[in-house]
């Protein structure tokens, strides 16, 4: 059961942010609710008000500009996993997102409300930094821009300001000559643990540019920039190869955390195991083939 | 909440069924609520209370919610659709008895739920795939008869229509 709650529904930021400034931290930013309703209901948080931002005009928009592709906060998984625009520019990300929970979580949950919760087993924060997501976060003193990689703090924790909303997140689509992949294991309704992986071949046919992130394995997802050091250069084959000691070094410098999912040194050999295996299949990706292994409780896109 | 100046109160005007339906709800009362004790549709079920069973699955101009995280005001100028409005008078819609004739229903709590996400599976998609309806109802749980049956109700259900066209 809910406690009663005022609802307030601005159409504009600015009257979303006069209604932060009058309320602070008596008011909860509601979008889709999969999250909040649910600390709600257990009484996990106390508020006196939501404010719905789904309202906000133009807040749900999926657009392309300068290279770039920005996701409206108030997006929902089923408009990113329908976009035809994603499924071109980051196929990944469309693919990901059609596995958020399941088909009534995807029709009201939001990625801005999915980022902003920072829940840690969740898979768009980890996709999202894998094609360098930036978040927009508007207030009265000014908008600014974060990298995702300073947004997320911790667990359930971000950088984002009481007076703060996430408008949008940017991200980076990966060039062409791209093989990505992202692995997905877990045997409860929130991933266990999510590995991003992404390799830029060069017409040499090497690897140039290589993008590894792991999550719901610690407090927070992670790009693992030293791993990412050491494809470069690498041939697909050569890649292939290198697994097993990419996954070695992938699970020494995760974070990981013992929570319900399993203790911190599960998570550990869970990051070597499925780090390997990402590569394996980008690997092959690479080389233009596409591996057809199965590996239980685990979804490849 | 006792403080009147702020919008505690909604008017939630909506069809259900293909009824209209208008009343007055507190801002917080969820969807479920309003349709199983203010209208008496008791089809839709509460049991995991944070959307992962699908048994309280109802949908929201033709898409899959739950009811049970959802705030009724959300779908105020909605067009809502329960497992009541399936059928039509003593005529069974085709998705119920498909479930019938293929045996996917056992103690049937999951029942409502299992057919509100088909009904907009197939809407989507009139001749789903196996992998399709499997990977679709991911977020309907059954904890008696198992998936391949209902599994089986569906793909039936989808095959006729794919045939007709």
């Amino acid at each position: 059961m809910l406690r009663p709650f005022a609802l307030y529904r601005p159409t504009t930021l600015p009257e979303l942010g006069d209604l932060l400034a009058e309320h602070g931290s008596d008011a909860a930013i509601y979008a889709g609710g999969t999250e909040l309703l649910l600390l709600l209901k257990e009484g996990m948080i106390r508020v006196r008000c939501l404010i719905d931002v789904k309202r906000v005009a133009g807040l749900d928009a999926i657009a392309s500009d300068d290279g770039a592709i920005t996701i409206g906060a108030t997006a929902r998984h089923r408009a990113v996993e329908r976009s035809v625009l994603l499924r071109e520019r980051c196929p990944l990300l469309a693919g990901v997102a059609a596995h958020v929970a399941n088909v009534r979580v995807r029709h009201v949950g939001t990625v801005g409300g999915n980022l902003a919760f920072a829940d840690p087993h969740s898979d768009l924060a980890t996709i999202c930094l894998a094609y360098d997501g930036v978040v927009s976060l508007w207030s009265y003193a000014g908008e600014r821009q974060v990298p995702l990689t300073e947004f997320v703090l911790g667990a359930y924790e971000t950088a984002r300001r009481e007076d703060e909303i996430m408008t949008s997140v940017r991200l980076r689509p990966w060039p062409r000559g791209t093989a990505g992949a992202y692995l997905k294991f877990g045997v409860y309704e929130r991933p266990t643990l999510g590995v991003a992986l992404a390799v830029t071949m060069s017409s040499a046919g090497q690897v140039s540019e290589a993008r590894l992130a792991v999550g719901c394995v610690g407090p927070r997802p992670l790009r693992l920039p030293d791993v990412e050091q050491e494809m470069i250069g690498a041939t697909a084959e050569d890649l292939g190869d290198a697994a097993k000691p990419l996954a070695d070094a992938a699970a020494e410098a995760a974070e990981t955390l013992a929570d319900l999912h399993g203790s911190a040194d599960y998570k550990r050999e869970m990051t070597r195991v499925f780090v390997r295996r990402a590569v394996a299949v980008v690997a092959a990706r690479a080389a233009g083939r596409d591996l057809h292994e199965r590996y239980p409780h685990t979804v490849v896109v | 909440m006792s403080d009147t100046r702020t919008p505690s109160s909604c008017s939630l005007a909506f069809t259900v069924n293909g009824r209209a339906v208008t009343l007055e709800v507190p801002a917080h009362v969820l969807l479920l609520d309003v349709l199983r004790e203010r209208l008496g549709l008791k089809g839709a079920k509460r049991s995991c209370d944070m959307q992962v069973c699908g048994a309280c699955t109802v949908l929201v101009d033709g898409s899959p919610v739950s009811s049970c995280t959802y705030l009724a005001v959300e779908a105020d100028g909605a067009d809502i659709l329960t497992v009541e409005g399936l059928g039509h008078g003593d005529t069974l819609d085709p998705l119920q008895e498909a479930f019938i004739e293929h045996g996917a229903v056992q103690c049937g709590f999951c029942t409502s739920g299992m057919l509100m996400s088909a009904r907009a599976l197939l809407a989507e998609d009139p001749a789903p795939t196996r992998e399709r309806v499997a990977h679709y109802l991911r977020g309907n749980l059954c904890r008696c008869t198992g998936y391949t049956k209902v599994i089986d109700a569906i793909v039936a259900c989808g095959r006729p229509q794919e045939a007709r066209t």
